[in-house]
């Protein structure tokens, strides 16, 4: 691949054919792996712009138009000399496009001729409607692979255009798209303020923009775009060169405005918005504290679910009537103490034994103890205590003396979730800095040289464990609260993926990045059983939550809000192999080598 | 004692105030043996808890109705010899199953040193292909007409797509992470694992899918040396010996092999000697999807049903067995899914039942998982030895 930028092709068509049809076999494989999984069909239902086009049409397009980007980009090392992209890179992009549609039209040849629906689910007539949109298949292999072909250009041309222009392009589409992602929301917050002729009029009826709304919708977007380029980035620029108290006015400043939006908006939001807002509360708690123990101290917990159920059971059994062994029906407030205690318990117990594993056999072992948990409440032998697979029920709501929190009110389960939310944020945000967060952040680089450096490592782990147990117990709790029941089948080892899968895409051990990992992930493709904004991809979000874990892995360790000294240590080795090749520039200043990283990580 | 505190106390945050002492005991060495002593008392709280639990079922074997058992297990009636038999047969087979996965991650652990979480999605890949031959082969009669000739097929096909699996998730997920952390790649692989569950999910839908009944000469009842043993096990347990001996002479007696001990020792030396790292590498994952593969049709032939969470435990338990074993260590991974077969089936009658726990059926996993937790507990290198690149051999 890399010869591609070594060497200067001598015109447009001198493709390096090998790249060319690997990408192409890569963007064919992939549509008909999407089609086969039945996500376009399934998708089909949710309109993004009426009657033109549709979430599934759009999952489809995508692929060509990344497989294009791709495959159009330069490998280049820094200190090379590169050629300048332009008319090579377009028909790359091209000729991967039209390789992929090729793909869907034997898709659709074979989809026409032989029925394998036996082993293949999605094998059937539905998909070869959707592929040629009701009108034969001459006409829809041609339209694919024109449109694939010119996806894929588009793609490529991503690379050559001016700055401004792609800009202007990516901010217009991805705002429409989420517009329409977040139709509901929109909608329910437009009838709040009592404007829902502003809903009414750029969506239409069935769902989905439409047409003219979406055109005069971009056209704004466009404005916007281009009267802001440059300003957003002057303003965090500015915000991050503040020092001192400027910097901490500012900060508080910022503070404030997400605080009254938290505390303002729900009033204004429906049942449903505030359900979701709620479920996001409950993970984000629980990943806050994953966060701490993955993010902070490098232990990578698997079976974090033990502490969340330990969590839901105590609150369960302390307050419903309905446990079946002992039921003091304890008032929330009371119980969450003995939360705290017994989920502080079980993470020494569950710690001690782990505590001096390599890391990748405390990541099995604690697997297996969040399994075994689950596996015992779901046991007869426990049953007569936990209620076994019937679980316990009836588990009151909380009571506050002026209001009641509970599930059929989502609202206040949100200001619930959100105080505790706070309580984990500044937890978490004070023990960063803390000696406590140094010695966990130093066990995390190097847990020999930590030692050496005199820190208790044991008792510094046990405590990671302690404190990201006693999150997950209060999300726990909450839980319990909200739902007003609980079974064994809430506490899968899937719930501990998820949530590793959210601190990870938002960025291990960055308060921020997991705030936003939380949003975005459980908001709008939704929990383990929770559905969030889209609940279209209901049946496929586990599939998109493990190619997020591969991708992020492979491109961006670091996630999306990396926390700067967790991104230069997964980017040692690039930063070295810069530092080498930029060699002679800087010499051997090591502390401007790292400065730069250090801005270029926050960028 | 003194110098140690105070090669801490650099009181900074930052926001400038001072930090909290107590954060960490000041006394670091009383905590840590504080720690210690608790693993001491879990140790000898599982070992007691074991030994009574196997007291209690010879006493109940010799007298069913002794003291013991009238306080924890009225109505003990004890194991009859056949039971017992039944017990060891269904542990054998259960085990050698988890032996065949558990050869993967050993390998693959003892080549590149992480532990390849979606390696039971490849052996889940295997047993899922076999249903869907199996199914068309008794769609046209060849299941019954042929049987053999039809085991092959589907051993063939299973191989066959398990390889392509862990080949394509070598060069896919792990290849361009070779030199990250050792826990990147892990969690890269839980997320190759929750894909490719979530892709077949998608490919063939959510229903349990069934394979055909075995033709009655092979799956009936026969009777070596004083064990009843069902056709099926037999079946199993000879596939799995005859897998496991071909292993070993590729490992031992081939030239690729001894390329994969040598690049399981040190890459770095391998590759000056003229091994092909990157061959040998994707060579390991080969063989060790193959195994899973042919681990996941017999599986299928025991248990007869396979969905796309299939893979899921047997992973987690083969690869426990790995560490029992020792893991890089092969004939260990052998050994060690044998054993865990045979505690699973065992220990929950033997050590639980007497105890007075109900339904211990049920907990079968937990057994499995507690054993990895002794394993670790008393030797943490397996029972047989690691062979990672410290060692002498791979």
């Amino acid at each position: 691949m890399s010869t591609a930028a070594a060497l200067v092709p001598s015109s447009a068509l001198d493709q390096d054919w090998r790249k060319v049809f690997r990408w192409g076999l890569i963007c064919g494989g992939t549509l008909i792996a999407l089609c086969l999984v039945g996500m376009p069909v399934e998708l089909d239902r949710r309109e993004i712009v009426e009657r033109y086009l549709s979430l599934g049409y759009v999952s489809v397009l995508l692929v060509p138009i990344f497989a294009g980007w791709v495959a159009a980009t330069q490998i280049v090392l820094e200190g090379f000399e590169s050629r300048k992209q332009g008319l090579y890179d377009l028909v790359t992009g091209l000729l991967v496009g039209i390789l992929g549609g090729g793909g869907l039209s034997l898709l659709m040849v074979a989809l026409d001729s032989w029925n394998l629906r036996d082993p293949l689910v999605n094998w059937s007539p539905k998909l070869l409607r959707f592929l040629t949109y009701e009108n034969g298949m001459g006409f829809g292999a041609a339209s694919w692979i024109i449109t694939c072909g010119a996806l894929g250009l588009a793609g490529a041309s991503l690379h050559v255009v001016p700055r401004v222009v792609r800009r202007v392009v990516a901010i217009v589409l991805l705002g429409l798209l989420a517009l329409s992602v977040l139709e509901s929301a929109v909608q329910d917050l437009s009838e709040g303020f009592g404007l829902e002729w502003l809903a009414d009029l750029i969506y239409a009826k069935k769902g989905g923009l439409t047409l003219t709304s979406a055109l005069l919708v971009g056209m704004v977007m466009a404005v916007v775009a281009v009267l802001t380029d440059g300003r957003v980035k002057a303003v965090s620029n500015r915000y991050r060169k503040m020092e001192g108290m400027e910097r901490q006015k500012a900060s508080i400043v910022l503070f404030a405005v997400v605080a009254v939006l938290c505390i303002v908006l729900p009033m204004f939001l429906g049942k449903i918005m505030n359900e979701l807002l709620a479920n996001v509360g409950i993970f984000l708690l629980l990943a806050l504290g994953l966060n701490i123990v993955v993010g902070l101290a490098g232990l990578l917990d698997l079976g974090y679910v033990a502490f969340f159920a330990v969590g839901g059971y105590t609150t369960a059994v302390l307050t419903s009537p309905n446990s079946p062994w002992f039921a003091p029906e304890l008032h929330f407030g009371v119980s969450l103490i003995f939360v705290v205690i017994f989920a502080a318990i079980v993470g020494l117990v569950i710690g001690a034994p782990v505590i001096r594993m390599r890391g990748d056999y405390l990541a099995i072992v604690t697997l297996g103890f969040g399994e075994i948990i689950r596996l015992l409440f779901m046991s007869d032998w426990l049953s007569p205590y936990f209620g076994g697979a019937q679980g316990i029920t009836n588990i009151p709501g909380v009571d506050l003396g002026f209001a009641t929190v509970k599930g059929t009110d989502p609202r206040s389960v949100f200001y619930l979730v959100l105080f505790f939310c706070a309580i984990a944020i500044y937890v978490s945000w004070r023990l960063q800095a803390s000696r406590l967060g140094r010695a966990w952040m130093a066990i995390r680089e190097d847990e020999q040289v930590a030692e050496a450096m005199g820190i208790n490592t044991v008792s510094a782990k046990l405590m990671a464990f302690v404190v990201g147990a006693v999150l997950a117990a209060f999300s726990g709790a909450v839980l319990a609260a909200k739902v007003g029941s609980i079974f064994p089948t809430s506490f899968m080892i899937l719930v501990s993926i998820i949530i590793l899968v959210v601190v990870i895409v938002g960025g291990m051990g960055n308060i921020a990045g997991v705030l936003v990992g939380s949003v975005v992930l459980i908001g709008v493709l939704g929990g383990p059983k929770q559905p969030g904004l889209l609940q279209e991809f209901q049946n496929f979000k586990l599939l998109i939550y493990g190619i997020l874990l591969v991708f992020m892995m492979l491109k961006r360790p670091e996630g999306l809000v990396p926390s700067a000294r967790r991104s230069r240590e997964l980017h040692q080795d690039e930063f070295l192999q810069d530092a080498w090749l930029k060699g002679d520039k800087l010499g051997s200043d090591d502390d401007e080598i790292e400065a730069g990283h250090v801005g270029e990580d926050s960028r | 004692m003194v110098g140690y505190p105070s090669l801490w106390s650099l009181p900074m945050t930052s926001d400038g105030g001072p930090v909290s002492t107590q954060a960490i005991s000041t006394n670091p060495m009383k905590r840590l043996i504080s720690v210690d002593r608790f693993l001491t008392f879990i140790r000898i709280f599982l070992v007691t808890m074991i030994v009574v639990g196997v007291l209690a079922f010879i006493w109940q074997q010799i007298d069913a109705d002794n003291p013991f058992a009238r306080w924890r297990n009225p109505g003990a009636r004890g194991l009859t010899g056949d039971q017992f038999k039944g017990l060891i047969v269904s542990g054998l087979s259960q085990g050698s199953m988890y032996g065949l996965i558990a050869l993967g991650y050993s390998m693959v652990y003892g080549v590149l040193g992480f532990i390849n979480f979606a390696h039971g999605e490849v052996f889940m890949v295997g047993a899922m292909t076999g249903f869907i031959a199996s199914d068309k082969f008794q769609a046209n009669g060849m299941w019954e007409s042929n049987f053999l000739l039809c085991l092959g097929l589907i051993i063939a096909m299973a191989i066959f797509f398990s390889t392509f699996t862990a080949v394509v998730m070598e060069r896919v997920a792990y290849r361009p992470l070779r030199s990250s952390p050792r826990l990147i790649p892990l969690i890269t692989s839980i997320g190759v694992s929750f894909f490719i569950q979530n892709f077949v999910l998608g490919l063939f839908g959510p229903a349990t899918k069934s394979y055909p009944r075995l033709p009655e000469w092979l799956s009936k009842q026969r009777s070596i040396f004083t064990f009843e043993i069902a056709g099926t096990r037999l079946l199993v347990l000879a596939v799995a010996a005859v897998s496991m001996g071909s292993l070993w002479y590729f490992v031992e007696r081939t030239k690729t092999g001894k390329a994969m001990r040598a690049v399981a020792e040190d890459k770095e030396i391998a590759a000056l000697m003229g091994i092909d790292v990157n061959r040998t590498i994707v060579t390991t994952f080969a063989v060790g999807g193959a195994m899973a593969g042919v681990g996941g049709i017999l599986w299928g032939l025991m248990f007869r049903s396979v969905t796309h969470m299939t893979g899921f435990l047997p992973g987690v338990k083969a690869f426990t067995a790995a560490v029992v074993g020792g893991i890089g260590n092969l004939g260990g991974a052998m050994a060690g899914g044998i054993s865990l077969g045979s505690a699973e089936s065992i220990a929950p009658l033997v050590i639980l039942e007497p105890l007075g726990v109900p339904g211990v059926s049920q907990l079968k996993d937990a057994v499995a998982f507690t054993v990895l937790v002794l394993v670790l507990l008393f030797r943490p290198s397996g029972l047989f030895g690691e062979r990672l690149s410290s060692e002498d051999r791979a």
